[in-house]
């Protein structure tokens, strides 16, 4: 009864694998929609049994990300937004990285009355920079504004592009131009490069400070 | 030369180790888990590891181009401590994941009924998982240890082919191998086995089955032992097929019957070929010596 946006459309998925791993995909996949409970069980052997690697025809989407992200949405569909929460919590808990990523795209594509920013703040305090890069898609408009300054900061930080971070333009305030320009000048006293995605932040900050105040409400 | 370390505890290592054994050679590595000098005395403290083992440390090692994988198992100095016990317990979930290719290091360190009742129910686990064990020979006794170690193996129904007994020498190296099992050496400054006596073995009894790794971890080891024992097939008259074959071609096999490898088996840059080498940003907090 909860629906999650697919990160990549079922045809395309499908094009991708052969004819193998398309009965695994689906038989996985029919697990989880009789028994929702049963996705931490069938996430860990997904990749292997269906793919992985750069998925045709999509924009640096992984195989095994849509297709883990396919079984979100498959359990998803007789579970309660709190329900799938819940599972969604275990599944990244015992997850591994690959795992962990996944749930954070599956967030990505969960309705508005699903929050599981607690799993994004999980994600931002480590250093895996596939995990940073997903934490701060979509669903981190879940973050309070500090969390979210943090992490497009930790995205500089850890040369985590901030093409990743969902409305920047939006969100980017005169707080976070502030830390960023202090960022910037540490570099500078160091006598180290600049990432080129300090000025793409600022700019942001920049467009942004200049909005009528009501545009940079929290869209949608 | 290409070389995949089947028995190296990264964790306990620092990323010099990764470049110089990258620069070495190394593609592909496997990290069992293990005892950590320091005795746990939680369950948390064992699944925080087993955390990082197929989280921080797989990815870690990407950034260096190797191709990280691990074994899982409750190790049998902790098996002697009952606040540990319950590990045996939450291992299943790890069991099931990529990159996890044996249960191990299981086996004895004191040859008490408690290692024994851990390493027995840990081989009914590799059956149940059609996983490879990796079994730990002991420091003391190691040749009744390594005796005992085969009888369970034999009543556990896990084929031969699917477990290799670590850490052998001159002593132990024969009853192994007849028994079908393979052979793990663990090649050491000045314990264990060093590459020439390990030249001497080969040139006794041939390639087949014989794991050759530098069981690197917090002790006086060295990441570059394999890479070593390379050379010194080579000079010894091995040609580099030898030598790939027992530094690149035997790990292979042996882990690749878990069916959970990140490697393609046929890479000559075998960590292009990794799923965790797929990440794509350029530069990072590993490498940039930036943590937050």
């Amino acid at each position: 009864m909860t629906e999650i946006r697919p990160l990549a459309e079922h045809d395309i998925i499908r094009d991708a694998l052969d004819e193998r791993a398309q009965a695994q995909w689906e038989a996985i996949t029919a697990e989880v929609a009789e028994e929702p409970t049963r996705l931490g069980r069938t996430f860990p052997a997904a990749a292997r049994k269906t793919g992985r690697g750069p998925l045709p025809g999509t924009d640096g989407v992984l195989v095994e990300d849509a297709v883990r992200v396919s079984l979100v949405q498959a359990a998803a569909r007789s579970l309660e937004p709190a329900a799938l929460l819940a599972e969604l919590r275990e599944v990244y808990r015992y997850g591994d990285n690959d795992e962990k990523r996944a749930v954070l795209h599956a967030l990505s594509g969960a309705p508005e009355d699903l929050d599981g920013s607690d799993l994004l703040l999980d994600a931002l305090r480590t250093n895996d920079t596939r995990l940073v890069a997903a934490a701060m898609g979509p669903h981190s408009d879940r973050l309070d504004d500090d969390a979210w300054r943090q992490g497009v900061l930790k995205c500089l930080f850890t040369g985590v592009p901030v093409t990743s971070v969902t409305g920047l333009a939006r969100r980017a305030d005169h707080r976070l131009a502030e830390m960023v320009q202090r960022y910037q000048r540490e570099r500078e006293a160091a006598g180290r490069d600049v990432p080129s995605d300090v000025q793409v932040v600022l700019d942001a900050c920049r467009a942004s400070l200049e909005q009528p105040e009501q545009h940079r409400q929290k869209d949608s | 030369m290409r070389i995949f370390d089947p028995h190296i505890h990264m964790t306990s290592r620092t990323t010099d180790d990764y470049e110089a054994m990258y620069a070495a050679g190394v593609r592909a590595l496997v990290e069992p888990a293990f005892w950590l000098g320091q005795p746990r005395t939680s369950v948390g403290s064992f699944t925080d590891y087993f955390d990082a083992l197929v989280g921080w440390e797989r990815f870690r090692a990407s950034q260096f181009g190797i191709a990280h994988h691990c074994t899982i198992a409750l190790n049998p100095k902790e098996a002697n401590d009952p606040r540990c016990a319950e590990v045996l317990d939450v291992l299943p979930r790890y069991l099931a994941k990529d990159g996890v290719v044996a249960v191990g290091e299981v086996g004895f360190d004191s040859m008490t009924v408690e290692e024994e009742k851990a390493f027995v129910r840990q081989l009914e686990l590799a059956v149940e998982f059609e996983l490879p064990a990796m079994v730990h020979t002991p420091h003391r006794d190691k040749e009744q240890g390594t005796r005992r170690t085969l009888e369970l193996v034999a009543e556990s129904g896990l084929a031969p082919g699917m477990v290799v007994v670590d850490h052998l020498n001159e002593v132990t190296v024969d009853q192994v191998d007849e028994a079908g099992c393979w052979m793990g050496f663990s090649i050491y400054p000045d314990t264990k086995m060093d590459e020439h006596r390990m030249v001497a073995i080969l040139q006794r009894r041939g390639l087949d089955r014989v794991l050759i790794n530098s069981a690197a971890d917090w002790g006086r080891s060295d990441p570059l032992k394999t890479a070593k024992t390379g050379a010194a097939m080579l000079a010894a008259g091995f040609t580099e097929d030898d030598v790939d074959r027992v530094l690149w071609r035997n790990p292979i096999e042996f882990f690749g019957q878990s069916g959970r490898l990140l490697v393609d088996p046929d890479a000559t840059d075998a960590a292009s070929a990794s799923a965790d080498a797929s990440a794509t940003f350029e530069g990072n907090s590993i490498l940039r010596g930036s943590r937050d």
